[in-house]
């Protein structure tokens, strides 16, 4: 088993939930698949989702919501 | 000046900071600059003479917090505070908040933020003054059955628009019934939950309108006009090109308009530069009013070229207390002024934000070019804030001329390391309509779809 982390390509904002009265896009510890929205970066104020470029178990989100991100930083980690 | 040695500070960020900066140094005044964590390299920390951390990068967390932005003002010992625009700018709380606090607010009153801000009351005010209003409910509409018997008297096409709204958010078009069956409920609950209000009103829509906005200076008693603005070339409803004067608008409308905006902003007892925004429709020969801005506006250095009035350092003056200070027949319109509004976004893909590192910084000069910036080279932008970089602002004899003069100029600047909407003016100038001012608000996205911007 490997670890597989899945980047921000954007700098900006990260958001873990769609809205704020939503659930995150990943429960912590589930499965993703690929080419799933993990989150969203807001840059200039204009939303951009994110997506895994490869699937897994056992998320883990390293990002906490509404920090900022630079692109390139790992949002998501999953065991694949 | 007894502006002198006085402190002001800037509630903003961005090109407007340096132009606040600007004219409060040209006053003599001491300038402190609020910043986020992310902007402590920006150009208007750089000119201050001091500068204070306001939190985080996100704007909610910093700009946008009352609380936060008033006692860093309070704590920097200013005698007042400048918003800007956007952020807090048109906040009825925040401008209580810093009067509160024992300092003076750049701008109207509490009470006139808060009126103009609720467009029902707005447009009450507006009628009440002689300003001329589009066919539209009077009042707010609760439910359905209201708007459905409302357009019996307004005629379709209507807007549907938040009583809390502004700056286009949130308006949907209805052509027919079915359509605004449909529109009310999804209009009241996007209401609700943007702006805690479900309070709507319909306005009837004026087709091939052109955006037209009159330029107000009030100090509370007595008001001028600095002529209007053409802003008709927008994109998903924001402004990427202004002019003054408008073009083709006759003497005596220009007069008509231009009395009525001076009438509404002294019935307001209106303090400050404001702004009021009108659809013109150019075969009747009418203005419908839209709503009052209460703030200094992005495009407000066309007006500055045209009238050579320092409208930034004007409402300064004002709300430190000194009375206008020239009558109406003292304010001359001289020539043409065009604006165009250079955002870090690609043109060619989508118009997708492209925030990035400075480099090869070429800003144009020269006899009638102005550009207001946050540029320099090395700056690397942020990507927490909106897209705006400057404005590349060129006054020329006549509205052929300025258009030259904007030509050389686009060609003369150079600003590596993004992508910017510079292209799209270098295609817009080529353009026949553009060219004759043949433009109303929905012909820049008809004309996107039939002309896009190539890849550079």
């Amino acid at each position: 088993m490997t670890t597989k982390e899945i980047r921000s390509p954007l700098p900006g904002t990260f958001y873990r939930r769609p809205s704020p009265e939503e659930p995150p896009f990943i429960e912590d510890g589930g499965a993703v698949a690929e080419g799933a929205v993990v989150g969203l970066v807001e840059v200039m104020k204009t939303f951009h989702e994110v997506k895994a470029d490869a699937g897994g178990t056992n998320a883990r989100y390293l990002i906490e919501n509404e920090q900022p991100v630079t692109a390139g930083d790992v949002i998501l980690e999953v065991d694949g | 000046m007894a502006l002198s040695g006085k402190t002001l500070f800037i509630a903003n960020r961005g090109e407007i900071a340096v132009r606040v900066n600007r004219a409060a140094k040209s006053l003599g005044m001491r300038v402190v600059q609020a910043c986020s964590e992310a902007d402590r390299d920006m150009l208007a920390a750089r000119l201050a003479d001091a500068c204070v951390e306001i939190g985080p990068p996100q704007a909610a967390k910093s700009y946008l917090d009352i609380e936060r932005v008033t006692t860093a003002a309070k704590d920097s010992g200013a005698d007042c505070v400048h918003p800007g625009y956007g952020f807090l700018s048109e906040n009825a709380d925040f401008a209580a908040s810093v009067e509160a606090g024992g300092l003076v607010f750049i701008g109207p009153s509490p009470e006139t933020i808060r009126r103009m801000g609720d467009k029902v009351e707005a447009r009450a005010a507006a009628k009440a003054a002689g300003v001329p209003t589009a066919p539209g409910s009077e009042g707010r509409l609760e439910d359905l059955d209201a708007a459905v018997a409302a357009i019996e008297h307004i005629g379709l096409p209507v807007m549907i628009k938040a009583a809390a709204g502004g700056g286009g958010r949130g308006i949907r078009v209805a052509h027919t019934i079915e359509d605004l069956k449909r529109l009310i409920p999804q209009a009241q609950a996007e209401a609700k939950a943007a702006f805690g209000d479900g309070g709507l009103y319909l306005e009837y829509m004026v087709e091939n309108a052109r955006h037209i906005e009159v330029q107000v200076l009030g100090d509370g008693k007595r008001a001028v006009h600095v002529f209007e603005r053409d802003c008709s070339l927008q994109r998903r409803r924001q402004k990427v090109w202004e002019e003054a004067p408008a073009i083709g608008l006759s003497d005596a409308s220009r007069q008509r308009i231009c009395a009525a905006s001076v009438a509404m902003a002294e019935a307001v007892g209106y303090r400050g530069a404001g702004t009021l925004e009108y659809l013109y429709d150019g075969t009747r020969d009418e203005f419908y009013f839209l709503e009052m801005n209460t703030r200094i506006q992005v495009e407000h250095p066309v007006s500055e070229m045209v009238s050579g009035i320092d409208l930034v350092e004007a409402m300064i003056r004002i709300c430190m207390g000194e009375p206008l200070w020239f009558d109406q027949g003292d304010v001359r319109l001289s020539g043409h002024a065009i604006e165009v509004r250079v955002n870090a976004e690609d043109p060619a893909n989508g118009f997708m934000p492209f925030p990035g590192v400075v480099s090869g910084l070429d800003i144009p000069n020269g006899q009638g070019v102005r550009f207001d910036t946050m540029l320099y080279d090395g700056y690397a932008i942020p990507p927490f804030y909106d897209s705006l970089l400057g404005k590349l602002i060129v006054h020329g004899d006549d509205r052929a001329d300025a258009l030259r003069r904007l030509n050389a100029a686009l060609k003369a600047t150079r600003i590596g390391g993004l992508k910017t909407t510079l292209p799209l003016y270098q295609a817009l100038l080529a353009d026949g309509d553009v060219a004759a001012g043949r433009t109303h608000t929905q012909f820049l996205e008809h004309w996107l779809d039939a002309n896009p911007i190539a890849a550079e």
